[in-house]
Parts: structure tokens; sequence; C-alpha cells
């Protein structure tokens, strides 16, 4: 795979971060776990990778997944082979009733009942996903801004019922909310607008879009949502899964094929199985992939009867938030010209955190918003609401508006929410008279640089494209999932770890999302913070830390963009 | 040399006999895979041209352009700048100009801002959800609730929580769309029963018995479930609850049921069809409601058993993968909730308001009402169908506009043609 990549890409171009050692730019990317096991183990495996094919790129794309250490993955498999031998045990013990039992059970009068859920089913969640519970689901009091409060909750059965003691755990720093430009605060201009609105239309809507639903607020948000993203019209739905539950039926049926990534969402890959198309999958990111499929799926037709196509949708994701990787959106545009396919963005994580004007991964690269049939988004992550907005040209949007399941049978947004998304919206367009929102969008793009370069100095593998402001870091060992969160927590910081089944077995990984919102200041502590844990956990895995360097960190960089 | 036993010689002549048959049997070719040159696949290529991505809307569909609404919908609605009494929202409860309600969601904006900017596992459950969580489970008297962000997506993302490939679920025809998508989504055998017709759910539910009989292995890994609505929004009439309750015993099938309407409208205190008929909660599995008709916030929950409940925590599509409901809004339908506890005269208003007008829509020519007498929305369908849909909604969206010239409104009840599986003639919602 390796000598098919080196052919195809006859101009690469060796960048490197003042490293002085030869790296050899090879893509690796280690997605099964033989993979990992059999590949030998030898020291310098590739790390930092760029490609600059044929002049698609205007700007370094640098991205990074280092290799799975072998001795660490064996030992994560040794440790989960524990973790499952010790639930076995527990099970065991819960049968004969020697043990006390906390699941809940079925009614007496329903015992002779098919069984609701198979055992087996649950054994992950009994077993191991118990034991570390309370790094989830933490309930907060405060605004979910760069700082927050959180309930204490203790627990005296090993995490299977929680108490609050009533204390509340103030200035945390948050690490894991969303809030990649700030706006989620309860005071400022937008929250001002939001409250005028909930006071004179109230709250709720008790109608669809299509009835009676559809406010003036509607209107105007959906014209603002168009010129932002520089597209002829956009429409807006209530929630951002179900934005792509719902529509990806509408646009494509049966006798059409859909190409999605492998890393998709939940909600896309809902909206695909629900529209009845065939769906093929590739390769994360990789485009000989993908360009393999269409060709396929063009010369063959579809399968058995070999009739063409009747259309082909590729779906990709602007930033996957699990491995902090950024679409190669240039190779796809090219790609779905040639090849006339129709392209599906869903840029949940990457409207408001990429660009320069935080117009999204279209802006980040530079590219034509016409190109991209169909450009999704939601507004829960940059925006500080909720709901999710498609936008195109005006033939799509007119048969949405009367096409979508949404539009038809779900009630419309309420007004505060949309009052949010206007302001908003306006801030990080400059319409609002201020420079607040280029300021954000600059302080995000320095927070995401200082932080990921930091962590990889300190010697962690971390994942994903440079520009990501969502940054993964490898844990890996199960036992380490459970410690990390709590650590941190003891250190004020609060953080989000991700385990099986939303990665890889042996891949899991705490997860950070930076913030505009987050002072320089925040992120030392934060990373010393790391630094310390990382020590005592021996998290710091990286064969390839690089010294600190002491120029100052972003000179280089803005040499590169375009002016 | 030594003689070998009789078998291996026998075994041996076999085994040779074989040989000589496989070598001289006719090769068994696969289908020829035609092998097509770089040219032809790249001409290929260059002739294929897909449909268009979406097909051309005529500007005359009704559905392009909306209504535009300014100002607040309540009572009295100003629709394309014209002040109507409105007939047309779900507001059943007319909290949607509360000013307490108000009030609440104004301070919860002051104090948590507008967005929960993450799931429910990642720093998204914020105090107000779990408070609203515990007293819609302490109203509706069950273990446990679950709230979701948008009320389309309860039921959808409930059914394939528990529903998987090869189990039953049997549903009456006239479900609503959301519950058809969650059906859709398990990929279970769905069987349907005619509307309201307990006869025809028996056969069913017979003939499965039989087939259970025959392979009882099987049986024994198959769910299956009854899915019916409280007050069905296609047809305005209530599922005939005890009736259901019995053949769930009989037969052994879980009940699910949706209370989009008939949560905030039915019963004494408002708790639903299950106190409209005196039926325990028990006997119930799963209760999923919106909250966006007489609690007039938005979002739904489910409500339940917690041995039920608990499993869509980690498995529900809908809680897990999706941000949660703005605290304002939680904060909002906590207290219609108190509003709806501390006054249960406002259901009985309701009823009476619901009856008076069913009586006097009664006798007006040419149109038929669809519904029972206690049922807030209210269907207003054409006697004679002239067999055309289009030439049907044409004459409907006449009825609307002569109505919003006479400042009332009502709407032309939508669905999408294409995708329902039983399509309601048209109507008016009322």
């Amino acid at each position: 795979m390796d000598a098919l990549l080196v052919q195809l890409m006859p101009q690469q171009v060796i960048l490197s971060n003042n490293c002085t050692n030869n790296i050899q730019t090879r893509i690796h990317k280690h997605r099964s776990q033989t993979e990992a096991l059999l590949r030998p183990f030898h020291g310098a495996s590739s790390v930092v990778t760029s490609s600059n094919h044929g002049g698609f790129y205007n700007r370094p794309f640098l991205e990074s997944y280092e290799e799975t250490p072998m001795l660490v993955a064996v030992l994560t498999y040794m440790g989960y082979g524990v973790l499952t031998v010790f639930g076995y045990l527990r099970d065991f013990l819960r049968h004969w009733k020697i043990e006390k039992c906390h699941i809940a059970r079925e009614r007496e009068e329903q015992k002779d009942f098919v069984p609701l859920y198979q055992d087996f089913e649950n054994f992950y969640t009994r077993n191991l996903y118990m034991r570390i519970r309370d790094n989830w689901n933490r309930p907060i009091c405060s605004v979910p801004g760069a700082k927050m409060d959180l309930m204490e909750r203790v627990s005296h059965d090993y995490n299977w019922t929680f108490e609050h003691t009533g204390r509340v755990v103030k200035d945390v720093i948050n690490l894991g909310s969303y809030n990649y430009l700030g706006f989620a605060e309860n005071t400022g201009v937008c929250a001002d607008a939001a409250a005028e609105v909930a006071m004179t239309y109230g709250v709720g809507l008790a109608s669809t879009r299509q009835e009676i639903g559809n406010l003036d607020k509607h209107e105007e948000m959906e014209k603002l949502v168009a010129e932002f993203l520089g597209v002829e019209s956009a429409m807006v739905f209530g929630m951002g899964f179900a934005t792509n539950s719902m529509n990806i039926p509408a646009l494509s049926g049966k006798g059409c094929l859909i190409l999605s990534d492998e890393l998709n969402h939940a909600s896309l890959v809902l909206g695909a199985r629900l529209s009845c198309s065939t769906v093929r999958v590739f390769k994360h990111n990789n485009m000989q992939s993908l360009e393999k499929l269409l060709r396929e799926a063009i010369v063959h037709g579809q399968p058995r009867t070999h009739r063409p196509w009747k259309k082909i949708l590729i779906v990709v994701e602007g930033i996957y938030s699990m491995e902090g990787s950024i679409v190669r959106l240039p190779e796809i545009v090219a790609l779905k010209k040639r090849y006339r396919a129709y392209l599906y963005l869903d840029e949940a994580h990457s409207i408001g955190a990429l660009g320069r004007r935080g117009r999204g991964v279209v802006d980040y690269f530079g590219l034509d918003p016409g190109d991209v049939d169909v450009l999704m988004g939601t507004f829960t992550k940059s925006f500080g609401a909720a709901g999710g907005y498609i936008a195109g040209r005006k033939e799509l949007i007119d048969f949405l508006r009367s096409n979508s399941h949404s539009a038809v049978y779900a009630t419309s947004m309420s007004p505060p929410v949309v009052e949010q998304i206007i302001t908003s919206m306006k801030c990080i367009m400059g319409e609002d008279g201020t420079t607040i929102g280029s300021d954000r969008v600059r302080q995000l793009e320095e927070n995401t640089v200082y932080f990921r370069k930091k962590l990889r100095e300190m010697g962690f593998i971390i994942y994903g494209n440079n520009d990501s402001p969502v940054v993964p870091m490898m844990l890996y060992m199960p036992a380490k999932i459970g410690a990390f969160g709590r650590e941190m927590l003891k250190r004020n910081i609060g953080v989000v770890v991700v385990g099986f089944p939303a990665t890889p077995i042996i891949e899991s990984r705490a997860r950070f999302c930076i913030s505009a919102a987050h002072s320089k200041d925040m992120l030392d502590r934060a990373l010393s913070a790391i630094g310390e844990v990382g020590d005592l956990l021996q998290l710091k895995y990286s064969r390839h830390r690089q010294p600190a360097s002491s120029a100052r960190p972003f000179d280089h960089l803005y040499e590169d963009i375009d002016g | 040399m030594e003689t070998a036993p009789a078998y291996h010689l026998i075994l041996e002549g076999i085994l040779i006999l074989w040989i000589i048959r496989l070598l001289f049997s006719k090769t068994y070719k696969l289908p020829e895979t035609y092998k097509l040159t770089e040219k032809e696949k790249e001409d290929l290529i260059e002739e294929w041209q897909p449909e268009p991505l979406v097909p051309p809307v005529s500007k005359e569909h009704p559905a392009i352009t909306y209504d535009v609404v300014t100002g607040p919908p309540s009572h009295k609605i100003i629709i394309n700048g014209k002040e109507c009494v409105n007939f047309a929202s779900f507001n059943f409860l007319g909290l949607l100009d509360n000013e307490r309600v108000k009030e609440k969601a104004l301070a919860s904006l002051k104090k948590y801002g507008v967005g929960t900017c993450g799931p429910r596992g990642f720093y998204g459950t914020f105090d107000v959800h779990l408070e609203l969580e515990s007293r819609l489970a302490a109203f509706m008297k069950t273990e446990e609730a679950i709230i979701y962000s948008y009320g389309f997506a309860t039921i959808a993302s409930a059914i394939p929580a528990y529903s998987k490939r090869g189990d039953i679920i049997f549903v009456d025809e006239a479900a609503c769309f959301s519950i058809q998508k969650g059906l859709q989504a398990s990929r279970s055998f769905i069987k349907y029963f005619k509307h309201n017709d307990m006869e025809d759910l028996e056969r069913l539910l017979k003939e499965q018995e039989l087939e259970d009989q025959k392979n009882p292995r099987k049986a024994r890994v198959t769910r299956k479930f009854i899915v019916v609505e409280g007050l069905y929004m296609n047809t305005s009439d209530v599922c005939p609850l005890p009736d259901l309750v019995k053949l769930k015993y009989k037969y052994k099938v879980r009940i699910f049921l949706e209370e989009s309407l008939s949560f905030g409208v039915l019963g004494e205190h408002g708790k639903g069809v299950t106190e409209h008929f005196g039926v325990n909660m028990d006997d119930i599995d799963l209760i999923s409601a919106n909250m966006e008709n007489a609690v007039a916030s938005i979002g739904g929950f489910c409500c339940g058993r917690s041995f039920v409940i608990d499993h869509q925590r980690l498995s529900g599509q809908g809680y897990c993968f999706s941000a949660s409901l703005p605290p304002m809004l939680a904060a909002a339908a906590i207290e219609a909730l108190n509003i709806m506890e501390e006054d249960p005269d406002i259901f009985t208003v309701l009823r009476k308001k619901c009856e008076h007008v069913y009586s006097a829509l009664q006798g007006i020519p040419s149109l038929k009402v669809v519904g029972v007498s206690f049922a807030p929305a209210l269907h207003l369908q054409l006697e004679r169908g002239s067999g055309s849909r289009v030439t049907d909604l044409q004459r409907l969206r006449s009825v609307v506009d002569y109505c919003l010239d006479r400042n009332v409104a009502l709407t032309v009840a939508r669905y999408l043609e294409k995708e329902e599986r039983f399509l309601p003639p048209p109507r008016l919602q009322a």
C-alpha cells in the first residue's frame, strides 16, 4: 500500500516543524489491531505527513496518526482479557446470589415474557462500563463556558447508584464542551437578544413549519445562514441529528449509491440506512479508496442488474470528532467533478471553528461553496444554540421545503434559540459592528496550535490535523480511561474520555475541545495538569518527542497562509 | 507382506472411484466476470449521466411558500399580516403565552445561556434536566423518565433501542410518521392491524402463536411488541387500552404507548390515556410523549420502569449522539408541569370546550368531522372526495383561505405523499 501511495504522489513536499531528523513521509494508518501487532517495532515510525497533490492545497496539510507501540497494544489486550475474566466471575457470583445484584429486574408478572435484553448484549455495560461510569454524564449547574460548576456526586456501591452531596465544585476548566467560539454565555448581546425574544414570542411553537409554525424570525435566520455560507438559500431544522436522518432519505432513495466515510457519525449512518439506498464505505479520508469505489460503481452499475446508478452521493464530515482529522476537501471536490457525483458535507464541528472568517472547512481550504452540493451543519457547537441547517442551491432547498420529513411532521425551532443563532452569526460575520467575531476566530486558531504543539512536545500521542480544535490524546489501556478522568477532576479540570464502542477497542482516548474562551493561562494550567497526570499514569507514549522550540510559535505558519 | 483388513481396501477403493469421478465430471465454471479494458472503463465513466440531485418542484406546489407568522403564536395569531383566532396550533392548554412559563425560561436563560454545547454524556447534563426527569417520573407515577431534545426523535429512537432484526412489532395502521421511521430504523418484522380493530390484532397474534409453536427455540428469543398511540394524530380517536392490556397478558407481548396528543389532555389530572381508562401504569412497558403539544415546550420524553428506560441511556440514538435539550426549554416544561399539577380544572375546561366545538361543527354540509368528541385536534374531511387528491387539496385550501379572510386560522393537514404507508385522505386540521 505504501508503494502505491508513493507512486501516486510524485510531488511530495517534506515539511517539518523545526525538526532536524529525517522524517519519512509515509502515511501510516493503523486502523486494524492486527496491523498494529504485526508491524515490527521500529523506532522511527512515521509521524508527520503532508501532501501537496498536484497543487490542490494552498496551505500545508499536516496530520499525524502515530502507530500504537507494540508493548502498549499487548498490555491493552491483556487488560481487557483480565477484565473479561473478572466479568464472567462476577456474573457467576450474581447468578448464584453470592453477590448482591444491583441490576434492575423485570416485573414479577412479566417473568415469563420473552426477555427484553439478551444477557450477553449487556456484558460490556455491566462489567466494564459500570466500573468507570462516573466519568460520564457529569451534571453541571452553570453555563458550559470555559469554566463551569460541577455538581458533586458520590457512589457508595461502586457506581451502580449516585448521590448528589449538594456541594458544587466551582470553576472547573471545561475541556469537554463543544464551545469552539465561546458563545455559550449568559451575558452579552446574544443572551440579551434571546431573552427579549423569549418574552415576546414565548418559548414553544406547537406546530410544524408547513402548517403554522413558520415565524418571520425563521425566514430571517435562513436568509442569514445562506449569506454566511455564501450560497443561495438555506433551511433550518430543530435538531442536528434529525437533520441528517430526515434529509438524506429525501435526497437519495432506491437505485442510488451512497459512499460514506468509515468514521461517519451515527446520524449520517442512520440517514443512509433509512434512505434504502446502497451504502458503500471507503477508508477514512483515503482518496484512493474513494476513487476506486467511484470507478467500480460507475463501470459496473447496480449489483446484479448492472443498471446504471441514478445518482451517487458522497457523504463526508468536515472535522471528525473522534479522530480530530479534517476532510481532504479539495481532492474530494476534484473527484466529484470528474465522476459527476454529488457531495454532502456535514460540518457539525467545523462550521465556525475553521477558516479565517469562521465559515467552515470550505473557507479553510479557500474553495467555492458552490462546489459542494449539500452543505449541512449544526448550531450546537460554535453558535451556542441548538439545531441544524442544510444549505445549497435554491432548487435543493425548495425541494426540501416540500419533501423533508422534518418540515412536515416535526415542530419548528423555538424562538429564543433562533434569536441566539441570528445574533451569534451576525457577530461572527462582523455585522454587529464589532470585531468580537473575528477576534474569537483568531483566538481559537492560536489556542489550537499552541495546545497541540505543547502536548506533542510533552510526549503524548495526539491524533488529527494540526489545525483542528478537537484534540484526541491516546490512552489505550482500559484502566487508564477511568484513572485519567478522575485524576483530572481532582485537579479541577473536566475532560472527556472515550472508549469502546465509540472507538476501536484498543484505541481509547481522551478528547479535548479547545475554545476561544480559554485564555492562555487556563491552557497553561490545563497543560501542566495533563503533564502531571501523564507522568503519574505513564501516558507519554510518543517516540518522537520534539524539543521545545525557542522560536516564537506562530511565525512560520503565518508565512504560508494566503494573504 | 501384511494383508490389510477388509474395510481398508474397501475405503481405498471408494476413494479411488471418487477421484476418477472428480477428474471426469464437468467443471463448474463461475459466471464469466467480464474483464473490461481501461479504455472501455473510461468510456463508461464519460458516458454516465446522473439524475439531477433533486427533481424540480413546480412553483404551484402548496408547500413551497409557507404562511408567515409574525408575533407570538397564541390564541390570536397574525398570519400573513392578518390577525386570526388560532385553531391551528397544538396549543391545547394555552400555555404558549403563559407569563409564568416565560419568566421561568428567562431566569434559566440568565443562568445557563441558550445552548448546552454537548450531548448528555459529555457535560451536557444540567441539573434542570435531572429535575425535569424526576418531575415527569413523579407526575406519571413511574420509576424513571428520560428526555429527548426533539419530539420527532423520541419514539423514533426508542423503538430501535429495544426491537432489533428478527423481532416482531404489531402496529396500528394509523400510526404517525415518527413511529413509522422508528419501525424502519429497527429492521424488525412489522405487522399492521386495522385501525382500532382488536379482532384483527388478535387474529395476527394467534397466527404468530401458531408460528411460535412450530419453532419454540426461535420463539424464545423473538421479542414481540405492540405500538399504539393514545390519541391518534391521523384519526383523532383513542385506542382501546384495557383490551390491549388483556391481549398483552394473554399473548405475552409488550406494549409501547405513544401519548403525544393525549399527554396533558386526557384523564382527570392530565396523565393521559392510562388515567382516562383507569389502567395501571405498570402494565404499560413504555410511555413516550412529546412536550410540544400540551406542555408547550420543545422535546420529548419516555417514562416507565427503570428496567426499561435505563437501557435507552446507552442505546437510544437520539439521546446519546445528540446535544441535550436547551435548559431554558426544560425549565419551561417544569413550570408547565407545575401549572398542570396545581390546577387540574384546566383539563375539564378543555374537555368541555372540545365537546362544544365538536357539536357545533356537526352538520356542516359536505364536511365530515373525524374524531372523538373530547379530542382537542379534529379533522374535517370532505364527505365526497372527487377522486383526485390534488383537487381535494385545492378545495380544502380554498376553504382555509376563506376562513383566513374571516380571521379564523385553520390548516390543511400535511402529509408526505410518497412516504406514508397508509395515506389518510385529504383533510383539514383544527
